[in-house]
């Protein structure tokens, strides 16, 4: 079948794409250009961008054609005005989640769609089997956390190359293939987001006097007024850095109330909780009822712990956790599982 | 897919020639070889090599041997001119200041912009709605003085002709040194310095069946311009560095070769021209010429398609095996319509929805055929897709 790959000039795309080509599949791979790269040198155009240099070159290594799809005014304003809104309103946004959503499995299937590809693929890791969506083989790279925002709709027609590899081996095929991407380093940082520093773009899109960057109290879980932070979206909650220290127990941030600037901390036992509530929810099964058990995963590389539906309606669901959860934090995701690594669903902690 | 590829890029590059890549050969071998400023034998092989491309590539545009200075292709010989003149303007203690038109190759634009970096002043010329420079402007320009006004002989991307000679004409009276950058010119018009006020022209390659990486400025007066890049004397010390023998050899050749059948060509590709163009329109009723309004090239032809995106179309194009552009090729990647639409005038919408079909010697009645066949699929699906993304 047409498949359209995208190729982000990493390691993982690569080698999803070359293994398509192997399977016999006619291939169209492309970029998506998300972002300007913001090049220091003024007048400088991006489109010599290294990454899609890199995924051009594998392209052509592969014999398959590869483009650059221009998606920069719908991840705008999709994830990076989300991004920013999110950490406006005191919560921690996952962009990648928004991204694949909106950008990889909508506005990419849209292209898909025009050049009458049956499917679309990427280099996640995590598997889709039919219809279905589950986490990948590797446990250290399972990239399912950030996919349950997707249409259902679209799983039938998603191809995960990789999803059955470990990263290892994912390397190793790639140094076997000879793709020139086999020993790229791995990139953990969010993509937009300059040496890690998201706070820099939060300054760029967001006024200088805006609430989130000014600063505000800094108040204990029992009302105490301790000291002043710098702006509430420095912070999120669990976070232990950036608070001051000589009490008795290490600080943590357990709330952040952006309507008052307060950040809340406490100690780290406070951090613990039972219950989380979710907005946004989709989901990639059939949609649970309340009393049904499920998995939940309230963080990226966090272990999944047992809970059950307590309530749900209006694209919002109240889940009852079996053991405690530290650091559950608005805006991250609540992803639901079933035993057998199935991802059901999930939502934006609310 | 199509299996037959259709090449309709010839603004962008064209393949060499085999009568060109035939003359290079010995000069890339064991036969002629040498360093042109060798006072041996296999120098003076090198150096006749240069000598009569030299007079080839004079011949071709009407200019002196001697005034003919390569260079490693169109971009340095617009840097070379536009830099070079405004430095040497200074030192004489002329004006530090140059006027380009708003419609120039990004080499042109960005030398003068390099000019301001290095504390010199930049004039941009807008153009009317046909790509004509605006009289009023030059006239402006004229009056405060320019160590150099540059204005291209045909656009590169819609193909529009200047009034070259008249624009040279009215520098000339007003003291002005004048260039033209005529790769896209050169073999498909008339390109003659012959009662042309002209001080610089530059000539690229790889447009006419050369390789890439040469091209020429045509100096007719030396103390016009100062080196921009500095080494031995090679060249009058204006363009300095060892000669790319076999690349100018080519280019020698081709120059000969695009005189002696640009009129022919010239005819035989404006019927492919106007016959795409006619097809197209009769596919996309709602479609736009851009630049219709005046006198174009007969190999350009650059046309809006509303409702959808030049990326989108040229990756469908692609994949049915059709090769063009969407303007210069810098501009793709980014969204926004390419600064000589702008620059005419054209909205928005028409401009990040523009398509450059260029033919070359090899173009054919098939290509045209080759485009008609696919296009009215295409135009359909990314319309729809457009719709949906732009919603």
């Amino acid at each position: 079948m047409r498949v359209l790959v995208a190729m982000s000039g990493g390691v993982d795309s690569s080698v999803a794409a070359a293994r398509l080509v192997e399977q016999g599949h006619e291939v169209i791979g492309a970029t998506m250009k998300l972002f300007c790269y913001g090049d220091s040198v003024p007048d400088r155009p991006c489109c010599s961008l290294d990454s899609i240099t890199d995924a051009k070159l594998v392209a052509h290594k592969l014999g398959i054609p590869h483009y650059v799809l221009n998606l920069e005014d719908r991840f705008g304003h999709d994830v990076i005005g989300n991004f920013v809104a999110e950490y406006a309103r005191g919560r921690t946004p996952i962009p990648c989640v928004r991204c694949n959503s909106f950008t990889k499995f909508r506005d990419f299937l849209y292209h898909a769609d025009a050049l009458e590809c049956d499917a679309i693929a990427t280099g996640h890791y995590a598997i889709a089997r039919d219809g279905a969506l589950y986490r990948g083989r590797d446990p250290q790279k399972d990239q399912s956390y950030f996919l349950w925002g997707i249409d259902r709709a679209v799983v039938r027609r998603m191809l995960t190359p990789v999803g059955e590899l470990t990263k290892a081996e994912t390397r190793k095929l790639a140094r076997t293939l000879g793709l020139l991407t086999a020993d790229k380093p791995e990139s953990v940082e969010i993509c937009f987001v300059p040496d890690d520093d998201y706070v820099a773009v939060l300054e760029q899109h967001l006024p200088a006097d805006a609430p989130a960057l000014t600063p505000g109290p800094l108040v204990t879980t029992s009302g105490d007024v301790i000291g002043e932070h710098a702006g509430f979206a420095r912070y999120t909650v669990g976070q232990r850095k950036g608070l001051p220290g000589g009490f008795a127990e290490p600080l943590y941030v357990v709330a952040i109330r952006p309507e008052t600037r307060e950040v809340v901390v406490g100690r780290g036992t406070e951090l613990f909780g039972h219950a989380v509530s979710l907005e946004e929810v989709n989901w990639l099964a059939e949609p649970l009822a309340p009393g049904d058990a499920v998995w939940v995963q309230c963080r990226y590389r966090a272990r999944a712990v047992p809970g059950t539906i307590a309530a749900n309606g209006d694209g919002r669901i109240a889940l009852r956790l079996a053991e405690p959860v530290r650091a559950i934090a608005p805006g991250q995701s609540g992803v639901l599982y079933d035993a057998d690594d199935r991802l059901l669903g999930g939502g934006v902690i609310a | 897919m199509t299996k037959r590829l259709t090449y309709l890029d010839n603004a962008a590059t064209t393949p060499v020639r085999p009568e060109v890549l035939e003359a290079m050969l010995p000069y890339l071998g064991k036969e002629a070889f040498g360093n042109p400023s060798s006072s041996h034998r296999f120098g003076r092989a090198a150096r006749a090599g240069i000598e009569e491309a030299k007079r080839a590539v004079a011949a071709a545009v009407g200019a002196e041997p001697n005034q003919v200075i390569f260079t490693s292709g169109g971009t340095e010989a617009d840097n070379l001119a536009i830099i070079g003149a405004a430095l040497a303007s200074r030192d004489r203690g002329g004006p530090f200041r140059v006027a380009v038109s708003a419609t120039e190759h990004k080499a042109t634009l960005a030398a003068a912009h390099a000019v301001k970096h290095l504390g010199g002043e930049e004039i941009i010329l807008p153009v009317t709605a046909s790509g004509r420079v605006e009289d009023s402007a030059l006239d402006a320009a004229l009056a405060r003085g320019m160590a150099i006004v540059s204005v291209m002989w045909v656009n590169n991307e819609v193909g529009t002709v200047q009034p070259v000679a008249e624009i040279a004409g009215r520098c000339c009276d007003a003291g002005v040194s004048f260039h033209s950058d005529a790769v896209q010119a050169f073999g498909k018009i008339p390109v003659s310095l012959r009662g042309v006020n002209c001080t610089l022209l530059t000539i690229s390659g790889h447009k006419i069946g050369a390789p890439k990486g040469i091209g020429a400025l045509i100096v007719r007066d030396r103390k016009a311009v100062e080196a921009i890049i500095h080494g031995g004397g090679q060249q009058f010390g204006i363009r300095p560095g060892t000669e790319n023998v076999p690349g100018i050899v080519g280019l020698g050749t081709a120059a000969r070769l695009a005189v002696e059948e640009q009129q022919a060509l010239a005819t035989r590709l404006g019927e492919l021209r106007d016959d795409l163009e006619r097809r197209l329109l009769a596919i996309v009723p709602d479609a736009v010429i851009n630049g219709w309004q005046g006198e174009r090239a007969p190999h350009i032809s650059n046309a809006s398609i509303p409702g959808t995106d030049s990326e989108a179309l040229l990756m469908h194009l692609d994949l049915a095996g059709i090769a063009c552009s969407s303007g210069s090729a810098c501009s793709t990647g980014a969204v926004e319509p390419s600064h000589v639409l702008t620059a005419m005038g054209v909205p928005r919408e028409l401009g990040v929805s523009a398509l450059r079909f260029s033919f070359g010697k090899d173009s054919s009645a098939e290509d045209v055929e080759a485009m008609a066949q696919v296009l009215p699929k295409i135009v359909e699906k990314v319309r729809s897709l457009s719709a949906v993304l732009h919603r």
